[in-house]
């Protein structure tokens, strides 16, 4: 559908990561860097610092899966997710979808590439235009693409509209007549009108009431069955992140300290920090609640414009000893496709 | 177990719309001991905020409207009182944090200033007495250099660090009574570990009672000794912690509970989520305000709305159907094994 875009063999030169044995993925992710300056002056405005968002991340997504991708607030997850899609441009790093830099290719190809790619935003109450009707924010992207036009293209929207959950007749309704979980339903048809391979979904379901979001992730996995669609799943609830991927990756300070699948993630974390975000997280059971050890992080996140020297995590790490403080961590495979990035573990 | 230090009966909230009355509390009631945690949990719009902002008279009228309801504590009827005795209430006996820590701390006031101010109101302390006491109170929520810090603005904290301040705040005048508002819920993880985990140590070592609302199960259930669940302005089921859990009655506790995924359970089968929505808090039914997303309706929850009813040993649920919800609901929670029943 497009020229093909010359990429030097993508995967070459690059430092080693944790490409499968059968590298069959449908995106590699390699030293993905974004960066925001922070600028100084009026007229001439001079930069004076850069904002680390995301500072050196390598990963791949296979076909059919879902990816989770957790953290907390201001580690990067969701800049790794608008980059990866080129919503940002990186400021270096490789994302490579179906063979093709996507960092490298020119606004027009990139544009068509997008019909393979989607994203479905966390807040639904703005990312749906108050002054579209339904059938008009779901038909865009139809349009965009020229994909189908005129009688057809409204018998697709309802299809759609049918397909995530809403009756087809909402069609000439606005954004505002309808509940949270209803406009995420909207915001997936959108996604999905483009019949798209891979879909970053941002926290989705943050936004929602417990009981909605529970139709929502429910929703994501029919739809990921039927249409075999591949999910990034961006989210900083960690039971719902277990629930829903296959693989999960941990974010700190805009790096990845740990990835494996999801059972092993959550039965034999290795990563100090991963550990504490585990422990964290409150189970609702009252049995098991009292016999839960805690680990409690002392202090905040650092700042990304000026992250700790060494390991990023030393600073609030229970574990950490000398050599954490000069020396950043290597990115290593502890076995069965297990990678954590720490001098201790 | 002890006793009562507030006493909520029959209590109603309404606000005048021009799309007509929002019934946002129908008529609770409920107590809460000296020393106790109680649980508020419900989803947004189940009046669990609006309840609670009703118990410090912080509801504006107009719109607002008290059609009826007690607010006895200790031994004092709250919605009787003038304004200025509230105000003698109000930050001193009984005192309340607020769920956005951004939003809820004056941005262009030093937050030494804004926690002495209680404190030179209330407790009648001079500049010196109320700064020391400000240095101890955020010591005692571990804010690092505390001294220092009196000096710093909101925007000078981070998030974590702005509900300490809050909750420093909530507790300047040693209240008998302290009501959280979803404190944690706009924090990471790791935040809301620190901070329930001081709440827990503060409660033990002031003695003091807390009623916490969320929407989070999970937050509740290592916090609270009792549990109200709400919907839809009503108080649909109320028990014990360990009860509640071990023993749902009414569909919507069984519904939340089926509906959340859960750490220390994998990728299994389906989560059973609660179909349709809540009812408009404007036209609510004569029924049972659960009615359309039941799974146990009969006719008679169409026709007549459940009280709360005695359904074991302080456990109460207002549903009709009690009985076949005690039998299916180890099937929606997808339990094997049902936990026992704590005593």
């Amino acid at each position: 559908m497009t020229t093909p875009v010359q990429t030097p063999d993508a995967t070459s030169a690059l430092p080693p990561t944790q490409t499968d044995a059968n590298n069959q993925a449908l995106l590699q992710v390699r030293g993905l860097k974004k960066y925001f300056p922070i600028t100084q002056g009026i007229l001439f405005q001079k930069k004076v610092a850069d904002v680390k968002a995301v500072d050196g991340v390598s990963f791949d997504v296979h076909p059919g899966e879902t990816l989770g991708l957790v953290g907390e607030s201001g580690c990067g997850k969701s800049t790794t997710g608008r980059t990866i899609l080129q919503l940002y441009r990186p400021t270096e790093g490789q994302v490579i979808f179906r063979g093709k830099d996507l960092a490298q290719l020119k606004s027009e190809d990139l544009r068509k590439m997008r019909s393979d790619m989607q994203m479905i935003f966390q807040d639904p109450y703005a990312s749906l235009n108050p002054r579209m009707t339904v059938g008009d924010i779901v038909a865009e992207p139809l349009e965009v693409h020229n994909i189908v036009k005129g009688k057809e293209k409204k018998e697709r929207v309802q299809e759609l509209l049918q397909i995530v959950g809403l009756n087809p007749y909402f069609i000439n309704r606005y954004p505002h007549e309808f509940s949270g979980g209803q406009r995420q339903r909207i915001g997936i048809a959108r996604a999905l009108a483009v019949n798209p391979d891979f879909i970053v979904c941002d926290e989705p379901i943050s936004a929602l009431d417990v009981s909605i979001q529970a139709q929502i992730i429910n929703l994501l996995e029919e739809l990921q069955e039927r249409f075999g669609l591949t999910y990034l799943f961006i989210a900083h609830d960690l039971s719902v992140v277990r629930h829903i991927s296959d693989r999960v990756a941990v974010m700190y300070l805009g790096k990845i300290v740990e990835l494996t699948d999801s059972k092993a993630l959550y039965e034999n974390p290795l990563h100090p920090y991963t550990r504490a975000l585990l422990s964290a997280v409150p189970i609702p059971d009252p049995l098991i609640e009292e016999k839960r050890e805690r680990i409690i992080l002392v202090g905040d996140v650092p700042s990304p414009v000026n992250p700790p020297k060494g390991c990023r995590f030393h600073t609030r790490c229970p574990l950490a000893i000398p050599i954490c403080k000069e020396v950043a961590p290597e990115w290593r495979d502890v076995g069965n496709g297990h990678f954590v990035e720490c001098h201790v573990v | 177990m002890s006793n009562v230090l507030l006493d909520v009966r029959n209590l109603r909230t309404e606000f005048v719309t021009q799309d007509g009355v929002v019934h946002a509390v129908n008529g609770v009631t409920f107590q809460v001991d000296e020393g106790e945690t109680l649980g508020l949990v419900g989803e947004s719009g189940s009046g669990k905020s609006v309840s609670m902002l009703t118990v410090m008279r912080l509801i504006p009228m107009p719109p607002g409207r008290i059609p009826s309801g007690e607010v006895v504590f200790q031994g004092q009827d709250l919605l009787k009182l003038s304004t200025e005795e509230m105000r003698q209430v109000r930050g001193n006996k009984v005192a309340m944090v607020f769920q956005d820590p951004m939003t809820s701390l004056n941005p262009v006031l030093t937050i030494g200033t804004q926690i002495t101010e209680a404190l030179e109101l209330h407790m009648g302390m001079n500049k010196d007495q109320a700064r020391k006491r400000a240095v101890e109170l955020l010591k005692m929520v571990n804010i690092p250099e505390a001294e220092r810090r009196l000096d710093d603005y909101p925007h000078q904290f981070s998030g974590g660090m702005r509900q300490r301040v809050m909750i420093a705040m909530g507790l300047s005048c040693s209240p008998q009574l302290l009501i959280a508002d979803e404190p944690t819920t706009a924090l990471d993880v790791t935040i809301q570990a620190q901070i329930t985990d001081i709440v827990k140590r503060l409660k033990h070592e002031l003695g003091m009672a807390i009623i916490w609302i969320t929407h989070d199960l999970g937050v509740i259930a290592g916090l609270a000794d009792r549990i109200n669940v709400m919907y839809s302005g009503y108080i649909v089921e109320t028990a014990h912690t360990k009860e509640l859990f071990a023993n749902p009655l009414h569909p919507y506790t069984v519904g939340l509970l089926g509906s959340i995924p859960r750490l220390d359970q994998g990728k299994k089968e389906k989560l059973t989520p609660i179909e349709g929505l809540p009812p408009d808090l404007v036209n609510l039914p004569t029924g049972c305000p659960f009615y359309d997303r039941c799974t146990f309706r009969t006719q008679k929850c169409l026709e007549e709305n459940p009280p709360l009813m005695s359904v074991g040993v302080k456990h109460w649920s207002a549903c009709w159907n009690y009985e076949a919800v005690r039998e299916k609901r180890d099937e929606i929670l997808r339990r094997t094994v049902a936990p026992p029943v704590a005593a």
